[in-house]
């Protein structure tokens, strides 16, 4: 398939090369600044810290964070893939509820989720108690398998990142023409054969798409693996920061962080393409939704509740009972500012980042380039880099312009212009921004792709303004990519701490900053209201979410 | 008798409306039948049910003399050997050519699929797309790898869902002629669905004509065209016009083209009718009833004229090429039947 | 006189606008404070001094790393004017990056013990936070127990929890052996210790005393997580914490590890005023008495009473090694654990 080289004869600016391949280029590279300022430390000399790193921990960083996404890899595409094929092709008692809230454990942070486990699983937590008071046993007689250990975090991560996978992997089946499925059948390929031979590799690269988005995540976690105990590159790259005191090695660190993570970025961007040709062209979409009997139903039924419980009912209990036992002295009015300011910071985030996505995805697909699409890739990495490490990219581009811009201000007009943007809700907006925009440009990027060339150069020779292109063609059909992409953003948003830690103004505090202050301190109760409200904030747009999801799969063509 | 397809007065519905409404239908082995019919008429639905994606709500279908699917029972699609060809082709877009065809034969030993595989892309005539991707290949292609794959298991009954509605019309008959022409050399039994009668024409040994559910008629497309069994066949299958016919006392058919000769048919003896003209039933005469040229269509070899008789009365009339009339000129035509349709005139109307 | 574009003179005329704003800014009664001590262990006592003072306190809270960090990237523009940590290390590190400055309040000075404050005036202790051992009672003795080093013994196999490494509080206590027994004998120490875990070393000092309800011996925690542990709601908590006693080590020799919770004046402070008295104020009697009843800490000057807990717990000796050194020796520290495999 070729990408439309417009040759319309039309002189506004938006549609001049110039303009887009600039405008593009230039954003992109905005966006990329953290990414390369964390890059440019490569050329610090690092000094011997690194022999030192070589020598006693580096093989724990490297060989932990593969098994890790190793491991979460696995996780969220067991628990991803049966999910969003049971509520896409069958009907069974619960379907319709399962559809959207096995994206709930979305609006649980990871931290949270570990925090809670360990409340309830750990040595002196209520069900290893209740086992030893109940059979009369010692700590040592039994064996019970330790939460916090490396397979802890990999259930804990894959139980709030599966949704990534459930939600593409399920728009991705349900937008599969169902006579390629009958034509399987019809070939005499039983339910199973059609699922692994035909549907899943169709899938595919809507399967990696949010593979890639689950496992950049986990190469950013850092409150997980930290609480775990869990020697990763990300807790390395801390170590070496401020315990050795070496911020070149420590960005160095994260540089090679990053290089995994382009490699991921690659291969997603590599399905992608693949997948223009995969689009099935399926005419006529009966409703498919087979209806089950007798124990398969119940088989379905296990399928889905399982992460949903897991991932979601039992942490969102446990924070439930913890919050009702100290309700009435922890609910004040500051409550209703702290989760006013994480709407705010969350609703603008999203919005911010849509227009970078859709400027960004717009300006790749009028005029391709090949600088312009590695631009775009390279602003696309934030997604990986742990926020506390994206701060400080932020931070260091930002104070450095203050301070220069406030040098010359002092030395021609004897005037000081102290902060202009360091510190400010600004700062705090791009930094989202450069770490989400990974999401959002995915969501838009899929959503573009659905849109031909030929279905513009249509709505043209129909009489539309290239304005009108967009707002009646564009608009209409990419609703369901744009909701999705500002939701999750929202939603990350929400959860996301080190970035809003480091860069928010004075006096400025959100329900994550709240959960995690009280969590660290090792006051779960007390902070399992705020995770509560973060939890509840999400849930929302979690389930406007899943209905655009489902409304753009139905009109999927 | 080898039946290989038996319906039995088969029902389906959707929720609480009926799209079939009870069709007793039966192809031959080696038979290539049609189930030819306007959309909505139930023909997709009933091709289907045989297939086995849709249950039956009365009635059975038989499938070399087994039942396959009757009411609260049906054997899964993919226990039926039972090949179908989609309207959109359906072909695995992350396969190739040659695994595309090969899926139906998996668990045939590799070297006796791959000379499989070699011999149907002879036969369909493309033997070096194998390695190909379906997208690299036109819509004619593309038709026939969907016909090579379903018939590589070498299905007992092959099913066509409207599979040359996406091709342009060119290609269309040529294409379907050489479809049969295959079926034909592997002795494959056939069904096709369809709302186009030249590609039924073109494809089928015999055709049920399906309106609103039922089979309306069920014959080969000569006696479909020139006997139609009633007024929605008649209009569905080719071009004609209904002229009004009275009974002298004498007990002849009188039409304003003059008398009928009761040829072929038995005509009721009660009510008034209306007998049914192709353009070949008409001829020029000179002693003949005075009609108006008031439309015209050039076919290349031949040309259909639209005749007004006195009456307003509309008659269709196909001529050679040559035979060029204007509009308005004046023409005087006569009847030459070699067989009568006559309908009763519904009471209502 | 050139002529500058309207593009430039407009942007020219923005950046005045914001810059007599930020200047306005400065005038006002107000103080600002970076703090790695979480809210809710600062602002009571914030909300007080502005009470008293008619002083607004703005206040970021965050990690002491990163707030170390902003403060060095915005320079001399910073509107911080103090800075709070939770231990001293991180004060050393700010004196280093050169973004202190020193205050030479008598106050300051004669309130505060000269180990606990930075001998060139540039930060000063607020509260004092010891990290003893904890030992579960009837399963240990107290005649068993004698020093931190003394836990290297092979009896202690498999009965030892302490946190990973990566925490501060036991790099600093790593760092203050270092400073006592030298870097090779702390290293042996440190391998040994290694052995004597009852299992890998993972989630905060609170888990290191719930686990000793059953799974170890021994911990190393600090006291405030145990003060919690008594007085909080958790009742699973309030039977571990009952279970185990506090044990002082090295009172025959140096003390018990202590560390501190400190403040530093920014060296682009611009209420420098206001600044010196919120130091000022957080070392007032009322003020120390405050950490001790609302977080357990030890209170950093002399004669302020203690609360029953603290009392209960019995008094102790504590190390007087300048806590300067524990920043000076922290990276050796973690390389020391690096090296002992102690995650």
């Amino acid at each position: 398939m070729e990408v439309a080289t417009h040759r319309t004869s039309d002189r506004t600016a938006l549609h001049r090369p110039g303009f887009w391949q600039a405008g593009v280029l230039l954003s992109a590279l905005v966006l990329a600044l953290p990414v390369f300022t964390v890059f440019s430390f490569i050329f610090v000399p690092a000094g011997e810290v690194w022999s030192h790193l070589a020598e006693t921990v580096l093989a724990d960083y490297l060989s932990n964070s593969a098994l890790l996404v190793l491991g979460v890899a696995f996780g969220v595409l067991l628990l991803g893939i049966p999910t969003a094929w049971v509520i896409a092709v069958y009907d069974f008692p619960g379907r319709r509820f399962f559809e959207w809230s096995l994206l709930l454990p979305l609006a649980i942070p990871a931290y949270i989720i570990a925090y809670t486990y360990t409340g309830l699983l750990d040595f002196a937590g209520p069900l290893q108690t209740g086992l030893r008071d109940s059979f009369g046993l010692e700590g040592g007689d039994y064996y019970f398998p330790e939460v916090r250990s490396l397979g802890g975090a990999v259930i804990m991560l894959s139980l709030v990142l599966y949704p990534y996978v459930f939600m593409m992997a399920r728009s991705s089946f349900l937008g599969q023409s169902s006579s390629t499925l009958e034509a399987g059948r019809a070939l005499g390929a039983g339910p199973l054969r059609i699922f692994l031979s035909i549907a899943l590799p169709l899938a595919r690269p809507a399967i990696v798409t949010g593979l890639s988005l689950a496992l950049m995540e986990t190469l950013a976690d850092y409150g997980t693996v930290q609480y775990f105990g869990i020697s990763t590159f990300t807790t390395g790259i801390f170590r070496t920061w401020f315990g050795l005191n070496d911020s070149a090695a420590a960005a160095q660190l994260a540089a090679l962080l990053m290089s995994f993570v382009f490699i991921l970025i690659l291969m997603e961007h590599y399905s992608r393409r693949r997948q223009r040709f995969f689009q099935t062209g399926g005419r006529h979409h009966h409703p498919l939704h087979h209806p089950l009997r007798g124990w398969q139903r119940y088989a379905a039924f296990a399928i889905c509740v399982t992460p949903l419980a897991f991932g979601f009912l039992i942490p969102a209990g446990q924070l439930l009972v913890w919050s009702l036992s100290i309700a009435e002295e922890a609910i004040d009015l500051s409550f209703l500012q702290l989760a006013g300011n994480s709407l705010l910071l969350a609703s603008a985030a999203a919005i911010f980042t849509l227009i970078l996505a859709l400027f960004l995805g717009y300006g790749q697909r009028l005029h391709p380039s090949k600088p312009v699409a590695i631009a775009v890739r390279f602003s696309a990495m934030g997604y990986a880099i742990p926020g506390t490490v994206i701060a400080v990219g932020v931070m260091l581009p930002f104070a450095w312009f203050d301070n220069t811009l406030d040098e010359w201000m002092r030395g021609t007009f004897d005037l000081s212009t102290g902060l202009l943007l360091s510190g400010t809700v600004f700062a705090l907006l791009f930094s989202y921004a450069v770490r989400f925009l990974a999401v959002s440009l995915q969501s838009v990027e899929s959503g573009l792709s659905k849109i031909t060339p030929n279905m513009d150069d249509a709505a043209r020779s129909l009489g539309l303004a290239p304005g009108k292109v967009l707002r009646r063609i564009h608009l209409p059909m990419m609703r369901g990519a744009l909701l999705t992409a500002m939701l999750l953003v929202f939603v990350d948003v929400l959860k996301e701490l080190p970035a809003t830690l480091i860069l928010r103004p004075f006096n400025f505090n959100t329900l994550a900053v709240r959960a995690y202050e009280l969590a660290s301190d090792e006051r779960l109760a007390d902070s399992s209201i705020a995770a509560l409200s973060i939890v509840v904030v999400g849930i929302v747009p979690v389930i406007l979410l899943s209905r655009a999801i489902r409304k753009s799969g139905d009109t999927h063509e | 008798m080898n039946k290989l397809l038996e319906l039995n007065d088969v029902h389906i519905a959707y929720e609480n409306t009926e799209v079939v409404k009870g069709v007793t239908y039966d192809l031959q082995a080696g038979e290539i039948g049609c189930l030819l019919g306007p959309s909505g008429c139930g023909k997709t639905t009933l091709l289907r049910a045989i297939a086995g994606f849709e249950p039956i709500r009365a009635g059975s279908i038989d499938l070399k003399q087994s039942t396959v699917s009757r009411p609260g029972k049906i054997l899964a699609p993919e226990q039926r050997h039972i090949g179908m060809v989609f309207q959109d082709f359906a072909l695995f877009p992350h396969l190739n050519v040659a695994d595309n065809i090969g899926f139906g034969i998996a668990d045939r030993p590799g070297k006796e699929r791959r000379k499989r595989i070699e011999s149907l892309l002879r036969l369909v005539e493309l033997p070096d797309a194998g390695s190909l991707f379906p997208h690299q290949l036109s819509g004619g292609q593309q038709q026939r790898i969907a016909l090579a794959r379903a018939l590589a298991p070498e299905p007992s009954l092959l099913l066509m869902d409207e599979p040359f509605s996406s091709m342009d019309v060119d290609l269309r008959e040529s294409l379907a002629r050489e479809v049969r022409e295959i079926l034909k050399r592997e002795g494959t039994t056939a069904l096709l669905v369809t709302h186009d009668q030249h590609e039924a024409f073109a494809m089928a040994d015999r055709i049920a004509v399906m309106q609103t559910g039922l089979i309306q008629q069920w014959d080969t497309a000569f006696n479909l065209y020139h006997t139609p069994a009633n007024r929605f066949v008649a209009g569905f299958i080719g071009q004609g016009a209904l002229l009004p016919v009275v009974r002298d006392n004498r007990g002849r058919l009188i039409s304003e083209l003059g008398p009928i000769p009761v040829v072929g048919t038995e005509v009721s003896k009660t009510g008034n009718m209306e007998i049914l003209l192709r353009p070949d039933d008409v001829v020029r005469q000179p002693d003949g009833v005075t009609t108006q040229v008031i439309g015209k269509a050039f076919r290349g070899a031949d040309i259909l004229y639209r005749l007004r008789l006195q009456s307003g009365t509309e008659i269709l009339y196909i001529t050679h090429g040559r035979d060029n009339f204007p509009l308005g000129e004046t023409l005087s035509v006569g009847l030459d039947l070699d067989h009568t349709v006559l309908f009763p005139v519904a009471e209502s109307v | 006189m050139r002529k500058r574009s309207l593009s430039i003179n407009l942007l020219l005329a923005i950046l005045i606008a914001a810059a007599s704003l930020s200047s306005t800014a400065f005038a006002a009664k107000e103080v600002n404070l970076y703090s790695a001590r979480k809210e809710a262990l600062i602002k009571p006592l914030l909300d007080r001094f502005s009470a008293q003072t008619g002083i607004q306190v703005n206040l970021v809270t965050g990690k002491a790393d990163a707030l170390l960090k902003r403060l060095q990237l915005e320079g001399r523009n910073s509107p911080a004017d103090l800075l709070i940590t939770t231990d001293a290390g991180r004060l050393y590190r700010a004196k280093s990056a050169g973004v202190t400055q020193s205050v030479s309040s008598l106050k300051l000075r004669d309130t505060i013990p000269a180990a606990y404050r930075d001998p060139e005036g540039h930060w000063f202790g607020l509260s004092l936070r010891a990290r003893p051992i904890i030992y579960v009672k009837g399963k240990v003795s107290a005649d068993e127990l004698s020093t931190y080093e003394a836990l290297a013994d092979p009896k202690w196999a498999k009965k030892i929890c302490i946190r990973s490494s990566g925490n501060i509080y036991n790099q600093s206590l790593v760092a203050s052996m270092l400073s006592h027994d030298g870097k090779d004998e702390t290293q042996v120490w440190a391998d040994s210790l290694m052995k004597n875990l009852a299992r890998k070393p993972k989630g905060g000092d609170r888990d290191q005393i719930k686990a000793a309800a059953g799974q170890c011996d021994i911990a190393i925690a600090n006291t405030y997580y145990l003060g919690k542990m008594v007085k909080g709601k958790d009742p699973s908590q309030q039977a571990a914490a009952e279970k185990v006693a506090i044990f002082w080590p090295n009172q025959s020799d140096r003390g018990a590890h202590v560390n501190i919770s400190g403040v530093t004046l920014t060296r682009a402070a611009k209420n420098r005023a206001n600044a010196i008295r919120l130091m000022e104020f957080l070392v007032t009697p009322e003020s120390q008495s405050w950490y001790a009843e609302a977080n357990y800490e030890y209170p950093v000057r002399e004669g302020v009473e203690w609360s029953d807990l603290l009392k209960q717990w019995g008094s102790f000796k504590a190390d007087q090694l300048n806590l300067a050194k524990l920043g000076q020796n922290n990276a050796a520290a973690v390389r020391i654990m690096d090296r002992a495999g102690w995650k």
